[in-house]
């Protein structure tokens, strides 16, 4: 890098070791136009994802039954088999986290020694949130706190068919109130935002202070060499798309899913085939219209509107709830998350199968095939944060955020099911039991309603943010590539949902989704190695 | 007549500009009036810089280049954008408005269907500046 910086740059960047390589972004691009649209895509990572995504859809389309057996069979033999090496591998993502915000390391900027970042704090901390939690926290803040709670305190907890964790505690509603919170905020605090913190971080790294393509293969490169620009780069960035684009297409299948049984319960509206597919269709529509807006008029904004709608709702039901209960409750969950940490996190010698391999495994392996998508887009979007900061907000932060809405949510539920015996909470359906804990409080209409909105604005502003994604990728890495590129991966996602909601086949997917987790587990261990690798060239 | 020229360039595409440049340097003689290039660019690395910096360093190298050929008055000005393939136009408006230019000079492709869908960069700077905008078809 020279210090003969043009004008027009307010400040030098300053000081930071990019890698040399003869490597220029976007060489092996092939640029056209298709009609009136212009193209800038990746040869031959966009083709092969593309085509490779549409046989795998025709295949489980055609062979559903058999599919949806192989795929489901190959994820449990997965998060059965391998549960030791998910919770161990996460363990270390949590680990090197943690160290980083204490070493000296956590003093590099990403994007050079005197980078300033592009996001203010609210803005940066609301695209985080959106584009990874969100629509889980909707679904699994009541139910998930309300199963280990049922599970716990159930009178065969402990016993090999139990899904308790830690062996529960029959009978004992104190101990299972608290066994049920720490094990939810276990699945949803430090170890989840790790595995986001290393993606992002690692493509960060690289990206802005190595000048590397913002693309997943660049953070091979102190590994591979000048090789992961050939086939095994190819590999690596095809294999991103195919998780991210399974991954959203199959979460947008299921929630549409979810979103219609959420507006029978309220409207009345019926559910059919017909109102999914409009409901996929609106979601892919605004979603268009988002990434066409860009990621400051479109991504951000939906983004913020969204965590202001989600701390109303949480507000709200943090004061009618049991108020007093929920804040000294947030403390102590915190405590007991730390207490019962060691003991859930350990991969070896435990006796809760159905609870590690069933719950904690596959949570794992579901993170880890999201991180591709979330890590590139938090990278994206981190630039001019030092590495402690990065941390801090990415892990610590949204950790704390994560405790508050479990608590608020599940603890208001497990207060309804245990102070008052309101039995709704564990007998509603899985997608209907945020609304059944809803019901039972004032203006349930109007939160609902404002529940229903939250569900879809999160679904719009992950399928945004990974068309962008997407899009990076497919173009290698060229962040300029033309719009147009952006509508056909939003339209081609949106596609794919309402192909396997009609046809069959979403739980296949996912299950295929999720299994993609295996290999990219290998993938982030060896990310860790590079970030390190990485940082101690950086001038800090 | 004209005090100040701005002309947003594609560095990427500079062979489509020739005709644009051309017109650009004949009316900075004609009123002796400096010419400001204007650049846009992500922070990410992309095919002209690993980094804002390297794309500004290119930038001048063109601007030197285009003030000897033509032997007029030139700087250069790179704007940083978050998502450039869709703020572009924001961030030609604001370069204009920072240049304190009174014509922008730039190239323009021949219209086609999508024109109807998206609003030419052209004419949202002659919207949203007040400066004269001068399109030359390539």
């Amino acid at each position: 890098m020279s210090d003969n910086s043009g004008p027009g740059i307010p400040a030098p960047e300053g000081p930071a070791t990019p890698i040399e390589t003869e490597y220029e972004v976007g060489q092996d691009n092939i640029s056209m136009s298709v009609g009136p649209f212009g193209l800038d895509i990746h040869n031959p990572v966009f083709a092969i994802s593309g085509l490779t995504i549409v046989a795998f859809v025709f295949i489980t389309l055609a062979f559903q039954e058999s599919a949806g057996a192989a795929f489901g069979d190959l994820r449990n033999w997965l998060t059965g088999t391998f549960d030791w090496f998910f919770l161990s591998a996460a363990n270390i993502f949590v680990l090197l986290c943690l160290f980083l915000i204490f070493s000296p390391y956590g003093k590099v900027r990403i994007g050079g020694k005197d980078a300033t970042p592009d996001y203010s704090y609210s803005g940066w901390f609301a695209m985080l949130f959106a584009a990874g939690m969100g629509i889980g926290l909707m679904f699994y803040g009541v139910s998930e706190p309300i199963s280990h709670y049922s599970s716990s305190v159930a009178e065969d907890a402990g016993t090999p068919d139990s899904w308790a964790p830690l062996g529960g505690a029959a009978g004992n509603t104190a101990e299972a109130t608290d066994l049920g919170m720490a094990a939810t905020i276990f699945h949803w605090g430090l170890h989840p935002w790790a595995i986001y913190a290393i993606v992002a971080l690692a493509l960060a790294l690289f990206a802005y202070n190595k000048g590397l393509p913002l693309t997943m293969r660049s953070v091979f490169y102190p590994i591979f060499g000048e090789r992961v620009w050939g086939w095994t780069g190819h590999i690596i960035d095809t294999l991103a798309v195919f998780a991210t684009l399974f991954g959203l297409a199959t979460s947008l299948g299921f929630g549409a899913e979810q979103a219609s049984a959420g507006l029978n319960h309220i409207f009345g509206i019926p559910v059919t085939d017909v109102s999914k597919v409009v409901l996929i269709a609106a979601i892919t529509a605004v979603a268009l219209v988002s990434v066409v807006a860009g990621l400051d008029a479109g991504v951000k904004r939906l983004s913020e509107i969204n965590m202001v709608l989600a701390a109303l709702l949480l507000l709200f039901v943090l004061l009618v709830g049991p108020t007093v209960a929920i804040v000294t409750g947030f403390f102590h969950n915190l405590y007991e998350y730390a207490r019962y940490l060691p003991e859930l996190s350990n991969p070896f010698g435990r006796t809760d199968d159905n609870f590690r391999q069933g719950w904690t495994s596959f949570y794992w392996a579901w993170w880890i095939s999201w991180s591709p998508f979330v890590g590139m887009f938090i990278a994206r979007v981190s630039r001019g944060r030092s590495v402690r900061e990065f941390i801090t907000c990415v892990l610590i932060i949204p950790s704390l955020v994560s405790v508050f809405w479990m608590t608020v949510f599940g603890g208001t539920a497990i207060s309804q099911l245990v102070n008052d015996g309101y039995q709704m909470v564990v007998d509603a359906p899985l997608e209907l039991k945020l609304f059944a804990m809803l019901e039972a409080l004032p203006l349930q209409q109007i939160t609902s309603f404002i529940a229903i909105v939250l569900v879809i604005v999160f679904f719009v502003t992950s399928s945004d943010s990974g068309s962008l994604v997407i899009d990076t990728i497919t173009a290698g890495g060229k962040v300029d590539a033309p719009v147009s590129q952006r509508i056909f991966w939003a339209t081609f996602e949106g596609l794919v949902a309402i192909a396997l909601l009609l046809g069959g086949g979403l739980a296949a997917l996912q299950a295929m989704a999720v299994s993609t987790g295996f290999p990219f587990t290998i993938v982030l261990l060896l990310a860790c190695v590079a970030i390190v690798k990485g940082l101690r060239s950086e001038p800090r | 007549m004209y005090k100040k020229i701005m002309v947003p360039v594609d560095l990427a595409h500079v062979d489509k500009l020739a005709r644009a440049l051309d017109t650009a340097a004949e009316m900075a003689k004609l009123y002796n009036a400096p010419v400001t290039y204007v650049g846009v660019t992500s922070s990410a690395p992309g095919p002209l810089g690993h980094n804002p910096d390297e794309y500004a360093e290119k930038l001048s190298g063109f601007t030197a280049s285009q003030a000897s050929t033509h032997g007029i008055q030139t700087d250069g000005k790179t704007v940083v954008s978050h998502d450039p393939a869709v703020d572009l136009d924001d961030a030609l408006i604001d370069a204009a408005k920072d240049t304190g230019c009174d014509l922008i000079v730039m190239a323009t492709h021949i219209p086609n269907v999508a024109d109807h869908f998206w609003p030419s960069n052209g004419g949202r700077l002659a919207t949203h500046t007040n400066a004269s905008v001068f399109l030359v078809r390539g």
